[in-house]
């Protein structure tokens, strides 16, 4: 127990590192362009929502950024068993999840 | 050509208004006319590290709302002749400081200063901001230590953002000083070590201060430690981080934790 212990306490800066790391990655997207991506999960609600129907809290908007190119990462997850919808079977996945074409872009 | 700096972190306590004071000092020791100014309306506290409390009589709200001329509200300090103090108003309401108000004082400042160096309130809110607005480039004061890096990455976003610079489409330049750091906790992996903050917040070091009670010592007696202790690493440290700023090359000292036979052959008096 002391000898895991020891370890654990041995690495608590990388941990750290990778934590910060993880963790500001997503914050910079949050925070870096703080109105783009609220507004592109909305309107891609908006125009995905004519067609099947999405829960607006299964749509994930992220964009990574890169020192070449960033990428935008949106993933839509839509319900499997909605009568309404027609055009879930093409997605081809069981779960009908839908994942858009990731886009990039220079940053 | 005057040059406006913020010295900013989101997080409190992490030495800003050490940093202020002490990187102030260092200018004027190369004998530059340097203003450190105090934009923490409520809780000032640059006037008491730099042992100036009791001469406050004007302050930055003063000034910016047209109440009294700069000259009146400027303290000169005691020790070094070329370094000034505007301190903040620790009465007044937080919003009597208004965009405006700040911008004349600030070009006003610059055509007597070679440095206005501006004391950033903690956290994100307007203080903060209103501190950077005017700024040509901000020295973001990190310890090495999880919090205070997030809330130093989430700063450096408000500067590429808030900063009259920013709007201008210009490139805001950015330093990072890292405090409180500890070599030999560093080195046994207990602490973040410098290349992981660099790496993480990616923007050019400008110094490594040791955790050193000279820090606290100086504070304790109200002055600024290149003055208190000029001899000390933390001292040296902010020295070198001003002949930077003045265009000087000089490399940066990282403290290596190792302390020579002399220092522990004569106690631990280094950081």
């Amino acid at each position: 127990m002391n000898w895991f212990a020891a370890l654990a306490r041995r690495k608590s800066a990388s941990v750290a590192r990778e934590r910060l790391q993880i963790l500001l990655t997503h914050e910079r997207v949050a925070g870096g362009h703080s109105d783009l991506i609220p507004l592109l999960r909305e309107e891609v609600v908006a125009v995905v929502a004519r067609h099947v129907a999405v829960d607006p809290e299964k749509v994930n908007v992220r964009i990574e950024r890169g020192k070449a190119v960033s990428l935008l990462e949106i993933d839509i997850e839509i319900p499997a068993a909605d009568p309404t919808s027609h055009a879930i079977k093409r997605g081809g996945g069981r779960s009908g999840e839908m994942a858009v074409e990731s886009i990039r872009f220079s940053s | 050509m005057a040059k406006v700096i913020v010295v900013t972190s989101g997080k409190g306590g992490v030495g800003k208004t050490t940093t202020t004071a002490a990187l102030g000092a260092a200018l004027a020791q190369h004998g530059q006319r340097v203003v450190v100014v105090d934009f923490d309306v409520g809780l000032r506290n640059l006037d008491l590290v730099m042992g100036a409390e009791r001469r406050v009589v004007y302050d930055l709200t003063y000034v910016a709302e047209g109440k009294v001329r700069l000259p009146q509200a400027l303290i000169r300090d005691k020790r070094i002749e070329t370094l000034f103090l505007l301190a903040a108003s620790q009465t007044r309401d937080k919003d009597a400081l208004t965009d405006d108000g700040v911008e004349r004082v600030i070009s006003e400042l610059r055509s007597s200063f070679d440095w206005i160096v501006c004391d950033s309130p903690a956290g994100i809110e307007r203080g903060a901001t209103l501190a950077m607005r005017y700024a040509d480039l901000a020295v973001v004061v990190t310890n090495p230590e999880v919090s205070s890096v997030r809330d130093s990455d989430r700063i450096i976003g408000l500067l590429d953002a808030k900063t009259e610079k920013a709007s201008r489409g210009e490139r805001m330049e950015k330093h990072l000083l890292l405090t409180r750091y500890d070599p030999i906790r560093a080195g046994r992996g207990d602490m973040l070590g410098i290349e992981d903050v660099l790496d993480i917040l990616s923007i050019p070091l400008l110094a490594v201060i040791p955790e050193s009670e000279e820090v606290l010592r100086a504070s304790n007696i109200g002055s600024p430690v290149t003055i208190s202790s000029p001899k000390s690493a933390p001292a040296r440290a902010y020295d070198e981080a001003a002949q930077r700023l003045m265009g000087v090359d000089v490399p940066i000292s990282i403290p290596n934790g190792r302390s020579g036979l002399l220092t522990r052959l004569f106690g631990r008096r280094a950081a």
